[in-house]
């Protein structure tokens, strides 16, 4: 076990420094240039630019500077938010991020299986038809649009009542984030429901179903002991992978709901060329992604005993 | 095995329908457990996202606490003056600073900092007033001016604007790192007391001093700070008549007034909360409408909401001019005459704004000098009319032949229009594409960019036209005027005229203003007949504000928006 856990952190390392490697490489080869502002400047003023921001040393050199600096856990200063450290940036908007992420997982964990299992239950029936409408909208509408539709609905809601039943954007008490998490969950929980409906459907007509109904075991038994259980297994595999997908993913939600996340700065400094916060948020997103994917699989050792982690 | 189900499933209809209404009972109490167990986390996380929250608004306006409630675009990136280059950290500074000169609400030059100045051909004088403080209570003095002047000119600073300190002594050879910075031409000689030495006669000077690079910043303050001055709320020194007080990164700030501002005809407002960071403009006009701020900008399909609403609609001209930048380097097509000609006869901008980008506040430009930019008495446009252009397929065609027996061709290759990646600039260049290949038979091939690497490639010229936008930094006509001048490096088309440099010394150093502002008119000529550029349009803005505040202005100069002079006035009228 312990073993396992050693080998797949050291795989997890090696990933990421790869993905490191690759983003610092690719970074610096794309077109443009981060200095370059509206009002061109001297060769003076950008020498000393150049200077302040270590991009007059030869490539290799900032390379292993900025490995160095990493494995210290230093990310440097943003160039677009000059008296700003990217540890600062991390630090200061990814916990807004999460909070969001995760109630956003909940809400589509919670109703991806309530409504996959009730769709089992009724299927090929009004409810299973009407869930499985929702989902395919849920699955193709984008999610800007879903986004800046609900902030009108909301506008509406409270223009209508004539007082504000839920804040329209920004951040800092629960009822900001009902909304804002509700969009952002909106097409996970879609995917889980479609997810967890077929893995019911086949489990619904499995041997050992059929086996507890004949020897009479209460339908509610059978339902939570037997189906639920099974079918859940395929779902909590993809969790993982979707709450880095969406903590990762609210550049949309968070600009349309004005949220302080981190998806935004992660997104601005890819079109800005802001070397220092790419660099940052792209391997701290990295290692959050890998983290989570080895933490799943672990867990599921412990969710399901057929799997066991000792090769 | 579908066969047996199917079979079975007549025969079990009843059980199965049993087992569907226990087993649907069972996941509605899940359901139940799952909401509960929600409400918990819910609970869990606000109380876990509390620390991190926003400053409190009351609504776009809060009568007794007389505060408004405002919107940024962005987190302001630079709230050190001497570094700051971007519309968002200047709209935060023109509220929290002052420099020696402000402008009053009718874009006139009043006395900021200095109560009065003098300016000579050699150098300025400036006295400082009594009364200026910073916001813990300490007097500003000269000391405080040569200390951030010389920050800017300092080479480690790597103040982007640095070149707009050039006009004193000796800046441009220390910002170079050539001379030590106490060779700068600037000295306080008393407290109150600031002498300027000048480079050469500059007589725009106290437009100059209006601006972000020139505001005071204070020795011991900047040095407590410890290199992270204007990071934080704690870390910024003010003089203006509003005070950062709370800065929440990313999401909200709070300005409040600042109670050692000397100028009691502004900063009316107690508070001004800025709780919304955002540049989507539809979740602003949301905001709006929801009565959470109190002013937002339209663009041209917000309009018809905005008329439903019976919105009182605004609109100033930004300030902003765009045009068709040709390249004028020795191996490029556009370096002839004849064919610059051609492109500016075939072509009319009132059709490019008024038939193609409809927003309702652009301008169809005619000159390089925007409409409010100010002559010796009244407008510039009033007493230097925009040349006279008629669009003209027949003689646009004349010229075009004339260029290519000039450059010996068979046919003219592609061109390439280099532009920006909004929906706007896309539209613009689909425009042009169209109109020359319908009128001169050319093809234009648009190469779309971001902004930086449009940047790059209009920098290395790889264009033949690109379409650019300059805004201004003071309010003079030089901030235009010497834009195509040999030196000048946003000239990214590298025009060189010597007609032009000549005209430019003149612009920038007659000190007598009909002779200067005669020297504006002939570069305003030059512009047109060499066909140096051909203007687009000139960008206006729609924008509502909540009909209880009054005296909020917007301004083509200085910060964009201002709230320095605006109050909430509730009676109705």
């Amino acid at each position: 076990m312990w073993v396992y856990v050693l080998k797949r952190l050291l795989q997890g390392i090696v990933t990421v420094w790869f993905i490191a490697t690759a983003t610092f490489f690719a970074m610096h080869n794309v077109p443009g240039d981060p200095l370059l502002n509206d009002r061109a400047v001297s060769e003076a003023i950008r020498t000393n630019l150049e200077a302040k921001y270590g991009l007059d040393q030869p490539i290799g050199t900032q390379y292993f500077i900025y490995l160095s600096n990493l494995v210290k856990g230093d990310f440097g200063i943003s160039f677009t938010q000059e008296n700003r450290e990217v540890n600062d940036i991390i630090r200061e908007h990814f916990p807004i991020s999460a909070i969001l992420g995760v109630l956003a997982v909940v809400f589509a964990a919670a109703g991806g299986i309530l409504f996959g299992a009730l769709t089992a239950i009724y299927r090929n029936r009004l409810p299973d038809y009407f869930i499985m409408l929702l989902v395919i909208l849920g699955i193709s509408v984008p999610s800007f649009v879903i986004a800046a539709l609900s902030q009108l609905t909301l506008v509406t809601l409270n223009n209508a009542v004539g007082a504000t039943i839920l804040p329209v954007a920004g951040w800092g008490t629960i009822l900001h984030m009902l909304v804002p998490a509700l969009v952002l969950g909106l097409g996970t929980m879609a995917y889980l429901t479609r997810l967890m409906r077929s893995s019911m459907l086949e489990v619904v007509n499995s041997d050992y179903v059929r086996t507890a109904k004949s020897k009479g075991v209460p339908p509610a038994r059978i339902f939570t002991k037997h189906q639920l259980r099974n079918a859940i297994l395929p779902v909590i595999t993809v969790l993982g992978p979707s709450i880095a997908a969406i903590t990762t993913g609210g550049f949309v939600v968070e600009l349309v709901f004005a949220i302080p996340g981190l998806g935004r700065y992660f997104v601005q400094a890819v079109q800005q060329l802001d070397y220092t916060v790419i660099m940052g948020t792209t391997v701290f997103y990295g290692a959050f992604l890998v983290f989570m994917v080895i933490l799943v699989d672990l867990l599921y050792g412990f969710i399901d005993p057929r799997v066991r982690l000792e090769k | 095995m579908q066969d047996t189900t199917d079979t079975e499933a007549v025969t079990a209809m009843d059980s199965d329908g049993n087992f569907a209404s226990s087993a649907g009972k069972q996941l509605g109490l899940y359901a139940l457990y799952a909401f509960l167990g929600l409400s918990v986390l819910i609970y869990v996380l606000s109380v876990a996202a509390g620390n991190s929250g926003g400053v409190v608004s009351g609504g776009a306006i809060d009568v007794e606490r007389n505060s408004i409630t405002i919107v940024l675009s962005e987190e302001p990136p630079q709230l050190d003056s001497t570094r700051s280059t971007d519309a968002v950290s200047f709209v935060v500074l023109a509220h929290t600073m002052e420099g020696l000169i402000a402008y009053d609400n009718n874009d006139q030059l009043a006395p900021g900092v200095a109560e009065r100045w003098e300016i000579n051909d050699d150098g300025a004088t400036f006295w400082i007033r009594e009364e200026a403080k910073w916001s813990d209570g300490q007097p500003v003095t000269a000391h405080d001016f040569e200390f951030a002047w010389r920050r800017v000119l300092d080479p480690a600073t790597a103040s982007e604007y640095a070149f707009i300190l050039y006009p004193i002594k000796n800046a441009e050879a220390v910002n170079r790192g050539d001379l030590p910075k106490e060779m700068i031409g600037v000295r306080a000689v008393s407290d109150r007391l600031l002498e300027v030495e000048f480079e050469r006669p500059t007589p725009y000077f106290d437009k100059l001093a209006a601006f972000n690079t020139y505001y005071p910043l204070r020795e011991d303050f900047f040095a407590n700070a410890n290199g992270r001055y204007g990071a934080d709320a704690d870390m910024l020194l003010s003089n203006g008549p509003y005070v950062v007080t709370e800065w929440i990164h990313g999401s909200s700030m709070l300005w409040e007034k600042n109670p050692y501002y000397w100028n009691d005809q502004k900063g009316f407002l107690d508070e001004i909360v800025t709780a919304y960071i955002t540049h989507d403009v539809n979740a602003k006009l949301n905001l709006f409408k929801d009565g959470q701020i109190v002013e937002t900008s339209l663009v041209a399909p917000m309009l018809p909401t905005a008329m439903e609403q019976r919105w009182q609609i605004d609109r100033f001209m930004d300030g902003t001019l765009f045009f068709l930048e040709f390249n004028h380097r020795d191996n490029r097509l556009t370096d002839n005459w004849n064919f610059r000609r051609a492109l500016q006869l075939a072509q009319e901008p009132s059709e490019l704004v008024y038939k193609v980008m409809k927003e309702a506040s652009y301008l169809p430009a005619q000159s390089l000098f925007p409409v409010w930019i100010q002559g010796v008495k009244d407008t510039f446009r009033k007493e230097y009319p925009a040349p006279e252009h008629k669009m003209d397929v027949e003689k646009a065609r004349e010229h075009l032949e004339l260029a290519r027996q000039e450059l010996g061709l068979e046919e003219f290759p592609p061109i390439v229009l280099l532009s920006g990646d909004s929906n706007l600039s896309l539209a613009a260049g689909e425009y042009y594409q169209e109109l020359y290949k319908q009128n001169l038979g050319l093809e234009l091939r648009i190469d779309a960019q971001i902004f930086k690497q449009r940047l790059a490639k209009m920098t290395s010229g790889e264009f033949d036209l690109v379409m650019a936008g300059w805004g201004p930094d003071y309010f003079d006509a030089l901030t235009f005027g010497d834009l195509f001048a040999s030196w000048n490096l946003n000239n990214r088309g590298h025009y060189r005229s010597e007609e032009m440099d000549r005209l430019v010394r003149i612009g920038r150093s007659e000190l007598d203003a009909k002779k200067r502002m005669d020297a504006f008119g002939d570069i305003q000529q030059l512009i047109h007949e060499d066909v140096v550029i051909i203007p687009m349009y000139e960008r206006g803005i729609s924008f509502v504000v909540d009909p209880r505040l009054k005296g909020f202005k917007r301004r083509s100069v200085g910060p964009d928006v201002d709230y320095s002079y605006a109050y909430i006035d509730i009676s109705e009228d």
